[in-house]
């Protein structure tokens, strides 16, 4: 089980938390114009990466934020955590 | 009775407490402190089962984690229990146990002919016969394997015991109690970490027990005695016997299984049978010690040929002698300890070391003991059935390939020690990548993965005084740096027998003309044969040979078998061991029990249950609830001895002519508040929100970003930045982590807050055609007419002292009301809605009749919203706005969506007028076409019209647009069901939403 740092409540158990997929998806402007192309890519492809991913989390049974957090998917090493309004660098 | 092979003293057991017990039917005893295996080779009894395959006759082969063998069903209490290694079972009185994989009996089996077979049993056996003719498997091939395999039969009843999880952190776990775990847990308690120290074993101490050593001045237990009670007194450690350590996962996060009351006749009250622990250690100190291993000859699994650690351990903890007449085979000094331990019991063996010359302390003392010691001699094959009777031996070639002359000599047991293994199973789970050391002809843990170090011999390091030092210093220095405390412990003296290298040699050449079975797995049959036959069939990865052969599987995971079955792989494929590596080492270690895994999540512990403060009403009322995700809701009120069916239309019928009420409590609310809330809800939604008056109600539907359908419900703008927003019961939790999504990652720069406020209301639904009557009654002050309530209206109300929320919204199609109190006055509101409706023949209605009213007014619901369909398949394309953009509105121009056939939600009647659809059959146009017939929709929801008084079903069909009127037919494989039925609108009663405006 993996230990997860909550940039707003510190280290807890994965079990309080879910899973969101890819944090480095940006959602296309509200009204804007785009290729059916560019949005399949947006609802649909992911990479499936192996080594160090920026993937979203929610601190479900906490806080309830939303949290970035970059972890390796491959050996489950966690390396960093952001809030939500922070941005991966 | 006598025990035979007891000694007249010695060991740790309690010979003052004598336990009887029942292994296959005949009544035994031993002492307090033995296990089944211990009294019952104290007993003289050494056949305990047959092998998995060839059903060969087996005994015992270790004295613990290890055995491959002894694997006994267990009843205890009044349960019974499979896969209970009778080395590892701590005898209680009146325990009872029976040995498995044999039929008829132990002593004659049937499927020993599996033995004369053998020729046809070669390995991958099973994939090359069983594969055809095809049809044969389920009738003929698997039940046979069924009844002839096994390792015991799981009890089928509920399992009364109780097991219990818990989590703890600790500074360094330490997992095992021999003198590494017990030195390292010493120094680091010293410095005031928090340690906790496990032990798989009933007693502390590990090799301590069986050893020849002196610490201190003190024997090598009286020394593990007195660490022991010194830790118990600190209140910073923790220390557990029966419990092992089975996983270590990621992040240092490990798992073990405390075996609480198995030893026990019955467990304590209050007590569980099991728990287990998840342990988060900052570090962790593995102390698992090593397994000895065998050397391969012939027969080698017959009853009587034990490992030489086992036999010792036997001796020195239980008492009990495994032979009389022991030949020790080894190709170390480990062998020679276990004879002297025989010799100082007054039993005379003979040792047969593969060695030319050795020459060590321990040599010399066995020498100096006139034991018989033969060098450059092998145990070619064991003479014997059900039990050893006698060795073949022969003198071996310096090359160890020829062997000499084979005499046979009498014997009753065979000892056997191939040299340790290191158990790095756990440091292997923490992703370490071991290594090879040659010195030790096995691999060791390699660079820390985790927070994980390895100590003494798990770590291939064999000398009692090397462990210990490394042990003290380890557990100083890490601890140190957690606690900033530096106690020096002071290093005791020790005495031990220095001892000389072992000789790499592990199994043993067939003589010429004969062709023994020679085992590598025991507990899976698999010989040296097979091995050999999977390399010549081509396989070559060990992962393969292990899968081909079944090598190193089953419940022992090969603890006594790999290093053997690498070192055969390594010699044909002329490799050295390490470029052939080992299979993956996984948890459980060993076999954890389900019940444990499981633990207090059973039954109504598997899942809250919610009620809504209206349940005891329900309950006092004969309601027959049901589960509506975590929630029990009524399903119907049952009166006299009324069925569901008919309850439900009686409901039903009553909401149509004249009121009804039904908990609404279970609906999901959000509320919803900030200056950009109307904002929120515009993009959320697929309908217009920026213009919803104070006051007023509006239903939306809300999309996932692929075009999906997710929720539908109303929401009410309670005052200019304030909403109050409904889901259905079963998505309120997603619909808010899908707005917290949005408002804190896509669109912070709203300013708007949501929280879940289900638990905070209770609702009431009041419906039917009298429900403004009730609402009067209820709120005399209020004007609840058309038009100062008009439908989607809203407004506040004073019920009797009690502030309310009236909406008018209506999901029964009828003109209806939801009033919502807060939750500690529902019970309240409800009681007041049942009084003041009585004179108007309001009846409580549950989901049964609330599902009929939905559904014959077409109103879409959990089954039509399946995350499987699009707003035009429920017919909700008028609720999409074309102005503005919201979640999902991108997807649904996608070809697919926009397709002219595109299924819609239609009503289905039967012909006959009579015949109930079943939900999930399929329609389709021709009955009698060849299959596969082709589906062209599906029915979603099926009621008994309490409206028309005949059945209706709702279904998403192709083309549904242009299908109102057409006759299918509907086709129910399952329940054996082909109804000619007609197409309808979806609407089947008020069409035109007459009612609800009225």
């Amino acid at each position: 089980m993996l230990h997860i740092k909550c940039p707003h409540c510190g280290i807890r158990s994965q079990n309080e938390f879910s899973y969101g997929g890819d944090a480095t998806i940006k959602r296309p402007e509200l009204g804007k114009e785009i290729s059916d192309q560019d949005w399949d890519n947006f609802v649909y492809n992911r990479k499936s990466l192996r080594g160090k991913h920026w993937e979203l989390w929610q601190h479900l049974s906490g806080c309830r934020q939303w949290i970035k957090v970059q972890r390796d998917t491959a050996t489950h090493e966690i390396f960093k955590t952001l809030k939500a309004n922070e941005e991966i660098s | 009775m006598t025990q035979s092979f007891r000694l007249e003293r010695g060991g740790l057991i309690n010979r003052d407490k004598k336990i009887s017990f029942k292994f296959n039917g005949k009544n035994y005893f031993g002492y307090e402190g033995d296990t089944l295996a211990s009294a019952l080779i104290a007993n003289g009894v050494h056949l305990i089962g047959r092998s998995f395959k060839y059903h060969r006759p087996r005994g015992f082969f270790g004295a613990g984690v290890d055995e491959p063998y002894a694997i006994v069903q267990l009843y205890r209490n009044g349960e019974t229990e499979p896969n209970i290694k009778a080395t590892e079972q701590e005898l209680f009185e009146g325990l009872e146990a029976k040995s498995v994989n044999c039929w008829p009996s132990v002593n004659f089996d049937v499927g020993a002919i599996n033995n004369f077979l053998k020729i046809f049993l070669p390995a991958g056996f099973y994939y090359k016969t069983f594969m055809w003719p095809k049809s044969f498997w389920y009738k003929i091939y698997e039940p046979f394997i069924r009844k002839a395999a096994g390792l015991g039969t799981a009890s089928i009843k509920h399992d009364k015991e109780r097991y219990e999880h818990k989590y703890e952190y600790c500074d360094l776990l330490i997992t095992g109690s021999g003198p590494s775990g017990l030195a390292s847990a010493y120094s680091a308690a010293k410095n005031g970490a928090k340690v906790i120290l496990a032990e798989d074993k009933s007693r502390f101490g590990g090799t301590l027990l069986t050893s020849d050593v002196n610490i201190g001045n003190q024997s090598g237990k009286e020394w593990a005695d007195s660490i022991i009670s010194e830790l118990e007194e600190m209140s910073n450690v923790t220390i557990k016997n029966r419990s092992q350590v089975f996983g270590y996962y990621d992040h240092n996060m490990l798992v073990m299984s405390e075996r609480i009351s198995d030893h026990l006749p019955k467990t304590k009250k209050y007590h569980p049978k099991q728990r287990l622990w998840y342990i988060r250690a900052k570090e962790v100190l593995i102390s698992s010690g090593s397994i000895e291993r065998p050397i391969v000859f012939g027969n080698n699994d017959t009853p009587g040929v034990m490992l030489s650690s086992a036999a010792k351990e036997y001796m020195k903890v239980y008492g009990v002698l495994v032979g009389k007449k022991p030949l020790v085979f080894t190709n170390n000094d480990s062998g020679y300890e276990t004879a002297i331990e025989f010799k100082k019991n007054g039993v005379d063996p003979i040792i047969l070391d593969t060695r030319k010359e050795p020459q060590s302390e321990i040599i010399e003392e066995a020498k100096n003991m006139n034991i018989n010691i033969k060098n450059s001699y092998v145990v070619v094959a064991a003479q014997g059935y059900k039990k050893v009777k006698s060795a073949d031996i022969a003198k071996i070639s310096d090359d160890k390939e020829e062997l000499g002359s084979v005499e046979n000599i009498k014997c009753d047991c065979i000892c056997v020690s191939g040299f340790w293994t290191p158990t790095i199973h756990l440091a292997s789970q923490s992703g370490n990548k071991t290594k090879f050391n040659e010195e030790i002809d096995a691999f060791v843990p390699g660079v820390s993965k985790q927070n994980e170090k390895t100590l003494g011999a798990a770590n291939g390091i064999y000398t009692l005084e090397e462990t210990l030092k490394d042990s003290f210093e380890k557990g100083n220095r890490i601890s140190k740096e957690i606690t900033n405390n530096d106690n020096k412990v002071s290093f005791p003296n020790v005495v031990e027998k220095k001892s000389t290298v072992h000789d790499k040699f592990w199994c043993v050449p067939l003589p010429k003309g004969k062709n023994y079975k020679r085992f590598l797995d025991f507990q899976n049959d698999v010989a040296v044969s097979d091995i050999e036959i999977a390399l010549k069939e081509g396989y070559r990865s060990i992962e393969h040979v292990k899968r081909y052969t079944t090598l190193g599987m089953a419940t022992d995971q090969g603890k006594t078998s790999n290093l053997n079955g690498l070192q055969l792989v390594s010699k044909i494929e002329n490799k050295v061991v390490p470029a052939v590596g080992h299979t993956t080492f996984r948890p459980p270690y060993s076999p954890v029990s389900i019940g444990a895994i499981v633990g207090r999540e059973v039954g109504k512990h598997s899942k809250p249950t919610r009620k809504s403060p209206m349940h005891s009403w329900h309950e006092k009322n004969n309601a027959v609830f049901v589960d509506a995700g975590v929630w029990l809701r009524p399903r119907y009120y049952k009166r006299s001895d009324e069925n569901l069916f008919e309850a439900s239309k009686r409901e039903a019928k009553n909401v149509r002519t004249n009121v009804g009420v039904c908990d609404v409590t279970t609906l999901g609310k959000i509320d919803i508040k900030g200056p950009d809330a109307a904002e929120l809800l515009n993009r959320v939604y697929t309908n217009a929100w920026l213009k919803l008056p104070v006051g007023k109600a509006r239903y939306g539907v809300m999309l996932r970003e692929d075009g999906i359908v997710m929720d539908d419900g109303t929401t009410t703008r309670i005052s200019e930045n304030h909403y109050h927003m409904t889901t259905t019961t079963a998505q309120a939790a997603n619909v808010l982590s899908h707005l917290e999504y949005y408002l804190q990652l896509v669109w912070p720069e709203l300013n708007v807050n949501v929280v879940s406020t289900t638990e905070q209301w209770a609702g009431a639904a009041i419906a039917g055609p009298k429900s403004r009557e009730v609402l009067k009654k209820l709120f005399p002050n209020s004007d609840v007419t058309n038009e100062g309530l008009p439908f989607m209206g809203y407004m506040e109300g004073d019920l009797f002292g009690v502030k309310a929320k009236i909406f008018r919204i209506s999901f029964s199609g009828e003109l209806a009301y939801e009033v919502n109190v807060e939750s500690d006055y529902g019970y309240f509101m409800w009681e007041k809605i049942i009084e003041v409706g009585e004179e108007f023949g309001i009846q409580p209605y549950g989901t049964e009749a609330l599902s009929t009213l939905r559904i014959e007014m077409g109103h879409v619901a959990g089954s039509e919203l399946d995350g499987r369909t699009i707003p035009y398949d429920n017919s909700l394309e008028g609720l999409i706005s074309k102005k503005k953009d919201f979640i999902g509105k991108r997807s649904l121009s996608r070809k697919a969506f926009a397709a002219e056939d595109r299924q819609k939600i239609v009503g289905v009647v039967p012909l006959d007028k009579k015949t109930s659809i079943p939900e999930g059959s399929h329609l389709v146009k021709d009955s009698n076409a060849p299959l596969p017939n082709p589906k062209l929709g599906y029915i979603s929801a099926s009621c008994w019209s309490v409206e028309h008084d005949n059945p209706f079903s709702l279904a998403i069909l192709k083309d549904g647009k242009n299908m109102i009127g057409e006759k299918l037919f509907v086709m129910s494989p399952l329940k054996n069901k082909v109804i000619p039925v007609e197409i309808v609108s979806s609407h089947y009663v008020d069409p035109k939403g007459e009612r609800v405006r009225s």
